[in-house]
């Protein structure tokens, strides 16, 4: 079970001029629900993600992951950011093992499960290979990999594909859509994208401008249709989240951050 | 990534360069001060077992040992100063202050401190190595990316572990530049040092060939201290490609 139940969450950053990142967020995510959460630039999603993750404190208000209270970094969520958070200096093998590594699992059972996960994830044969050496598809599928071999229940994304080109995006789409499907974790995707939340949210979570709140959410349960990509359902819904996102005058700034990453 | 043939080759090439352009200059200038390759080589072996070797080893290891104390001390320091806000609002100010000052103008005060045998001159080199390093190590410590740290965090590694697999291996590049950087300081003030005070190591041997006038022996003293640079440098060079693998490949670091 790895319900998160977040309430009144607010963050305050201190220092001379103090920052809230947060005011008051209320969010609820089902066990093994995967939403989406859009907005504009700078609205607190990455704030969010990071007190999921146990890496930020909140000011105020309470985060329960799985039925606890959260105090610092959990041991079955995953967190992906936006350029992988894959070590240089570290081989494909011990980048997928490093949670691993660190939980003090024996180098034995560490070498079996990573070697299962990288076949799974199509990245057999690379294991002694370098980030370096590897594309940006490759590395993200990397990252995944130290996120499956974790055995993560929660799955926690900021921006994980914003730097693939688009036939590699689409393609890691479908594979964390194939991966939810299977494993049924909790997930929590940051986004730019209307389309990637559209496709990979079962909920979709606006948030206002700074500080961050929930201003709508958009139910998208034809998610889990085959081929959702190219369906009808599909556009109106990305249309309507358009609307929604312009709507709270998030769309400006979202559609010109994602201009600005391109 | 560099083959060692081409290395070899490389290297032999200079040694070529270097020796035709000795023997022309020892042909022109017909001086007794300039010995032809011919005649150090000859001295050389000679000399080499009986005389240099014990100098050698001395200089060696007082390098060797000063590299390391600098190193062990400077490292850590440096690395835990680049990720400690508090620690570094302590003792930066104290590091920029001393890092500007030669060094080597503490000779005399070191001298006075232990005596004229290994301890100042170690102690010496120690001290240019570890603000070499120190240095280094913090400035690769605090340009970490936030991202490769907060990956790790959030697998719930510990202040160690974040040391271990993140900023020790981050800095390890810049540390082995900065390393063989201050090999050629070191070995400069090695054989400052040794000429100043003392009766051994290579700077001693080349000095004192100089006032016996024994021109081939002060060459041939040059040689093997020219060449006992060249060896450390190698050998740093060696054990970074061996514990900084991924520089080697592809774009990333």
């Amino acid at each position: 079970m790895a319900r998160i139940e977040v309430d009144g969450l607010t963050v305050r950053y201190p220092g001379a001029a103090p920052v809230l990142a947060l005011d008051a967020l209320d969010l609820d995510v089902g066990d093994g629900e995967p939403i989406a959460v859009i907005g504009p630039s700078g609205c607190g999603k990455s704030t969010l993600l990071l007190v999921l993750a146990g890496l930020v404190a909140a000011t105020e208000g309470s985060v329960r992951v799985g039925g606890e209270a959260l105090a610092g970094a959990r041991r079955r969520t995953a967190l992906m950011l936006q350029d992988f958070g894959l070590l240089p200096w570290k081989t494909v093998e011990h980048n997928a093992g490093l949670g691993l590594e660190i939980r003090g699992v024996d180098p034995m059972t560490r070498r079996a499960t990573v070697a299962a996960v990288l076949e799974r994830l199509g990245l057999a044969g690379f294991g002694h290979a370098y980030p370096a050496e590897l594309s940006g598809g490759m590395r993200q599928r990397v990252a995944l990999a130290r996120a499956l071999a974790l055995e993560a229940d929660v799955l926690l994304m900021d921006e994980p594909l914003s730097a693939l080109d688009a036939l590699t995006r689409e393609d890691l789409q479908g594979l964390l859509f194939e991966l939810w499907q299977q494993r049924g974790h909790t997930q929590v995707l940051v986004t730019h994208s209307i389309e990637e939340a559209v496709l990979l949210g079962r909920r979709i979570v606006v948030m206002t401008p700074r500080p961050g709140r929930v201003a709508a959410v958009l139910d998208n349960p034809e998610m889990e249709q085959p081929g959702y990509r190219s369906t009808e359902t599909f556009l109106r819904r990305c249309v309507a989240l358009r609307q929604m996102l312009e709507s709270e005058g998030a769309f400006e700034s979202a559609a010109g951050a994602a201009r600005a990453e391109a | 990534m560099k083959r060692p043939a081409s290395r070899v080759t490389g290297y032999a090439a200079a040694t070529v360069v270097v020796l035709v352009v000795w023997e022309a200059a020892a042909a022109a200038l017909r001086t007794r001060a300039l010995p032809s390759p011919g005649e150090t080589a000859r001295v050389l072996v000679e000399r080499f077992g009986a005389d240099i070797l014990p100098h050698l080893g001395v200089s060696v290891s007082r390098v060797a040992l000063a590299t390391a104390l600098g190193l062990a001390l400077g490292a850590p320091l440096g690395l835990v100063m680049g990720r400690s806000k508090r620690l570094d609002a302590v003792a930066g100010p104290l590091v920029f202050l001393a890092y500007p000052v030669p060094k080597v103008v503490f000779l005399p005060i070191l001298l006075v401190l232990f005596g004229i045998g290994n301890a100042p001159k170690v102690a010496l080199i120690a001290l240019i190595v570890f603000f070499q390093i120190l240095v280094t190590a913090r400035d690769a410590a605090r340009s970490i990316q936030p991202s490769a740290i907060l990956s790790i965090r959030s697998l719930g590694a510990s202040r160690w572990q974040v040391f271990r697999h993140v900023v020790v291996p981050a800095a390890l590049p810049d540390v082995f530049t900065a390393l063989r950087i201050s090999t050629g300081t070191a070995i400069a003030v090695l054989f400052f040092s040794e000429t100043v005070a003392g009766t051994d190591g290579l700077g001693w041997y080349i000095m004192d060939a100089w006032t016996r006038i024994a021109y081939p022996d002060m060459f041939a003293g040059i040689v093997v201290m020219a060449l006992m640079g060249v060896a450390i440098y190698e050998l740093l060079e060696a054990l970074e490609s061996r514990l900084c693998r991924w520089t080697r490949t592809g774009t990333g670091r």
